[in-house]
């Protein structure tokens, strides 16, 4: 029984989110014949510029931090939260990060550590203010996360330009280079950093901490049924708290992959737009752990085929309009098949229930 | 009290041999009701008996697989709502659906507006609504927000609506649940005044004495079909309860009960305001005093609203106390939080299952771990233990006769009955000094009334003190070993069951009687 419940219910969820993505291409494939192009071939551009070892690579490196991004929705998600203040909160993290370690002298193992910290504390606090708003003033976070983005993202170009930029009156404006010691090292020479281990961490740790503990468990009670986790002895307003610190830690390291595995220096559109993408991978991931990897992975495959659009003059944006509609397919496709399959399992469970009761009865 | 007022014996409604199924479920068969034109005519049933169902079939929600309805003397087939209402069947929901920020006008023209090329007509309406007013007796201001207005002025306009519409067949959906004594007595009024006007109403409800003083004829369904239809001049309650269940009615009483001597919670000089401060703010438990011992149920009695839930969330630590302390078995509780109170040894039955007691989409034996953050062998360190927790769910399923095939099974796919078995399976499950049962066997069936009530004694035999909150005057006599009455936030007698009648609590309760008997 146990097995079976568990494994209808995975077999949904994967069935449900391939059907949502044949509507989507098959959507976009109109589209793409409206435009002029005949969706087949584009589709088999992509499909067959999509598979090598290359390829597979740069999705993964494009993966990354979307994946965080959407961690960190997902954990607000999880508590009924809706952070869409990521954007905000991973820019910042990653200017102060980049102006403020240039100034650390540490060793090498330490002085990236000191970054991820850093990049941590600085996404917290971004969001811990709409944590603060909503638990003492009732501020929805949906209000005050947007408010904040564009306070950080106004801040960031601020500080970008009055403290940290180096090299204004030449065409490369950025920030000044991190020491060599604060570099992320590189696991495919070029092409990847080991920065995958650290996602993997933090998606397993998402994945133990919600599912795994006590804290996990009166998260989701609060999500779930806030009334209910309550009256168990939940206080909200910690609980709100929390999964906002969490949520913008995490935040904070969607901009360290590009800065110490790639770039080494801030420069402007450095990181920028995964918060927004995170959402959209998130949703299309269920706000699980597994899903997030698949969809994050699936994003990463998307971004990479715009190259060859572009190779081919198709316009890339073709690329956003897929995801936007992915996530439209996702959504609406999730939730006919969830309501679907609760009306089966309840209708299921009566039949099970008045079947033990006429054996009983019969015995 | 019988209003005869049949005007020549045509049917305003008749509906003959419905059924209804849902896939896997038969919610209706072989219903045959006939409803005299311009009379009152009940329905009633236990929660889950089909009263709903059928309901729906006739105000077109849902269509019926068999059989077939007529509206004065015409068979009908309505697709929807709307065919409902053309043909003259309103139905006032038992949860309003009105809009706050509007006015009582707008409300009530909503979807039916009066306009000429598009500019609303609101002079027209209102002239027209102040005719109907007048006609049924009951008034209402019509340029009032909706916000402001109270549940019984609520109804009202609900009523108003669907009169608005030309309904001159009205069905009322369990109407009295949400109203205080002197509202049912308007409301009666404004039926009364209906029927005499030549409308004809079918009056839904489970209690019996309204039943019994309103209504023409009754007509009792039971299992997804109607068993008898009588005059209330030939029933009484307890027959009429007996046609419901369909047996004899499980009785709450019987005891041997020893009540301790010691005070297990004591709370002296409560107050509670509305909004948690006590600056001038009305208060919503006022200077409440009473002591429960080991091994007593002391029962609550009251009209919904008058500070019951606001006690409990008080008790528990949910709302913060203006004056005054709570004690558990001499320790004081004041200003220790929810986890702790509980920690200590209070379990808490409450109110509304699913807004507060089930996560309804989560599997049984996470509903089972809910609130019990110290229980041994839920936990491993800050871990959930998967196994333990699922073996502790299983445990409380076979102990408590929960009805389930599995505890992975949403709580949603259960019954009603059988999700209020697993709340108070899993209250009873920790180390328990005192259980504060609101409601416990609402909305359940008999069989599960009867072994709730069996539950409740057994832990009070055990020494358990228990604060027992119920709108069932049977319950609280049967069960309690004293019964305090709160009134408007007050505790205003604290009688002995064993002479209490449901009458005596009833004049308590609505504040005509005060004063300890």
């Amino acid at each position: 029984m146990k097995n079976r419940q568990k494994w209808q219910g995975i077999a949904i969820t994967l069935g449900g989110s391939v059907l949502a993505l044949v509507i989507a291409f098959a959507i976009c494939g109109v589209f793409l014949a409206l435009i002029g192009h005949n969706p087949f071939t584009v589709y088999h551009q992509m499909l067959s510029y999509d598979i090598s070892r290359d390829s597979f690579l740069d999705a993964l490196r494009r993966a990354v931090p979307l994946m965080l991004a959407a961690t960190a929705v997902a954990i607000g998600f999880k508590m009924s939260l809706f952070n869409i203040g990521v954007e905000g909160q991973s820019r910042l993290a990653v200017l102060l990060t980049a102006g403020i370690a240039t100034q650390v002298h540490l060793p090498a193992v330490l002085h990236v550590m000191f970054c991820l910290v850093l990049a941590m504390l600085v996404g917290a606090v971004w969001a811990g203010v709409a944590g603060i708003l909503k638990v003492k003033r009732g501020v929805n976070e949906v209000i005050s996360t947007i408010m904040l983005n564009y306070i950080a993202i106004g801040l960031v170009s601020w500080m970008f330009d009055t403290f940290f930029v180096v090299g204004a009156d030449t065409l490369n404006v950025k920030t000044k280079e991190l020491p060599r010691t604060a570099w992320f090292p590189e696991l495919v020479k070029g092409k990847l950093t080991g920065f995958v281990f650290i996602v993997a961490i933090v998606i397993f740790a998402f994945w133990v901490i919600v599912w795994k503990t006590k804290f996990g468990f009166h998260l989701r009670s609060s999500g779930a049924n806030p009334g209910a986790a309550r009256v168990a002895g939940v206080n909200p307003s910690r609980m709100i708290m929390t999964s906002m610190l969490l949520s913008g830690a995490i935040a904070g390291l969607v901009g360290m992959p590009g800065l110490l595995g790639d770039s080494h220096a801030y420069r402007r559109g450095l990181a920028e737009g995964y918060g927004f993408d995170g959402i959209a991978v998130a949703l299309l991931g269920r706000n699980h752990p597994v899903g997030i990897v698949i969809s994050g992975l699936l994003f990463g495959f998307l971004d990479h085929s715009s190259g060859i659009l572009q190779v081919n003059s198709i316009p890339r944006s073709i690329i956003d309009i897929i995801k936007g509609v992915i996530v439209l397919t996702v959504v609406i496709v999730n939730e006919a098949l969830k309501r679907w399959h609760n009306r089966r399992t309840q209708q299921a469970s009566a039949a099970m229930i008045s079947a033990i009761e006429l054996e009983v009865a019969t015995a | 009290m019988c209003y005869t007022n049949v005007m020549d014996g045509t049917y305003a409604v008749e509906l003959v041999d419905i059924g209804k199924s849902f896939p896997g479920v038969v919610a209706n068969h072989d219903i045959t009701i006939k409803i005299r034109a311009g009379t009152i005519h009940a329905i009633v049933g236990e929660n889950g008996a089909g009263k709903s169902t059928l309901m729906k079939t006739l105000y077109g929600m849902h269509q019926a697989d068999e059989g077939t309805i007529s509206v004065f003397g015409q068979e009908v087939h309505f697709k929807s709502p709307t065919d409902a209402i053309a043909a003259g069947v309103g139905m006032v929901h038992q949860h309003f659906m009105l809009a706050d920020n509007l006015t009582v006008v707008e409300n009530i023209i909503l979807g039916a507006e009066p306009a000429r090329r598009g500019v609303l007509k609101l002079g027209e309406a209102k002239r027209h609504l102040t005719e109907l007013e007048r006609s049924i007796g009951a008034h209402v201001d019509l340029d009032a927000l909706v916000a402001t207005l109270g549940v019984g002025q609520r109804q009202r306009v609900e009523i108003l609506k669907v009169l608005y519409r030309g309904a001159k067949i009205l069905i009322l959906d369990e109407p009295t649940a949400v109203l205080v004594p002197q509202e049912v007595d308007e409301l009666f009024a404004t039926l009364r005044q209906l029927v005499t006007d030549g409308s004809t109403i079918i009056f839904i409800s489970h209690k019996l004495d309204e039943v019994l003083a309103i209504s023409d004829e009754i007509t009792v369904i039971r299992d997804g079909t109607t068993v008898a239809t009588v005059v209330p001049g030939d029933v009484n309650r307890r027959k009429l309860a007996e046609l419901m269940v369909g047996s004899q009615l499980p009785d709450p009483s019987g005891r041997a009960s020893t009540v301790g001597v010691e005070e297990v919670l004591k709370v002296s000089g409560l107050d509670v305001s509305a909004d948690g401060d006590g600056d001038g703010a009305k208060l919503v438990v006022d200077a409440v005093t009473f002591t429960v011992h080991d091994a007593e149920v002391l029962g609550i009695a009251g009209i919904e609203g008058n500070g019951q839930f606001e006690l409990c969330e008080a008790i528990l630590g949910l709302a913060p106390a203006v004056r005054g302390t709570v004690e558990l078995n001499g320790h004081d509780l004041t200003h220790l939080g929810v986890q702790e109170r509980r920690d200590l040894g209070i379990s808490y039955i409450p109110f509304d299952r699913h807004r507060e007691g089930l996560l309804l989409e989560a599997p049984l034996w996470e509903n089972t771990m809910l609130g019990r953050d110290e229980a041994p062998g839920l936990w491993s360190g800050p871990f959930v233990s998967g196994t333990g927790a699922r073996r502790d769910c299983e445990r409380i399923v076979e102990r408590f006769g929960v009805r389930t095939p599995g505890v992975e099974i949403p709580a949603f796919a259960l019954s009603g009955g059988n999700q209020q078995k697993l709340v108070v399976g899993r209250e009873l499950s920790s180390e328990t000094h005192i259980l504060i049962a609101a409601h416990p066997t609402r909305g359940v069936d008999v069989g599960a009334q009867a072994a709730i009530w069996d539950e409740i004694r057994a832990v009070r035999d055990k020494g358990v003190g228990v604060l027992l909150i119920s709108a069932d005057l049977e319950e609280l006599i049967g069960l309690s070993d004293r019964v305090a009455v709160i009134f408007d936030g007050r505790i205003t007698a604290i009688l002995d069951p064993a002479t209490a009648t449901p009458e005596l609590l009833g004049s308590y309760m609505t504040g005509e009687m005060q004063g300890a008997a």
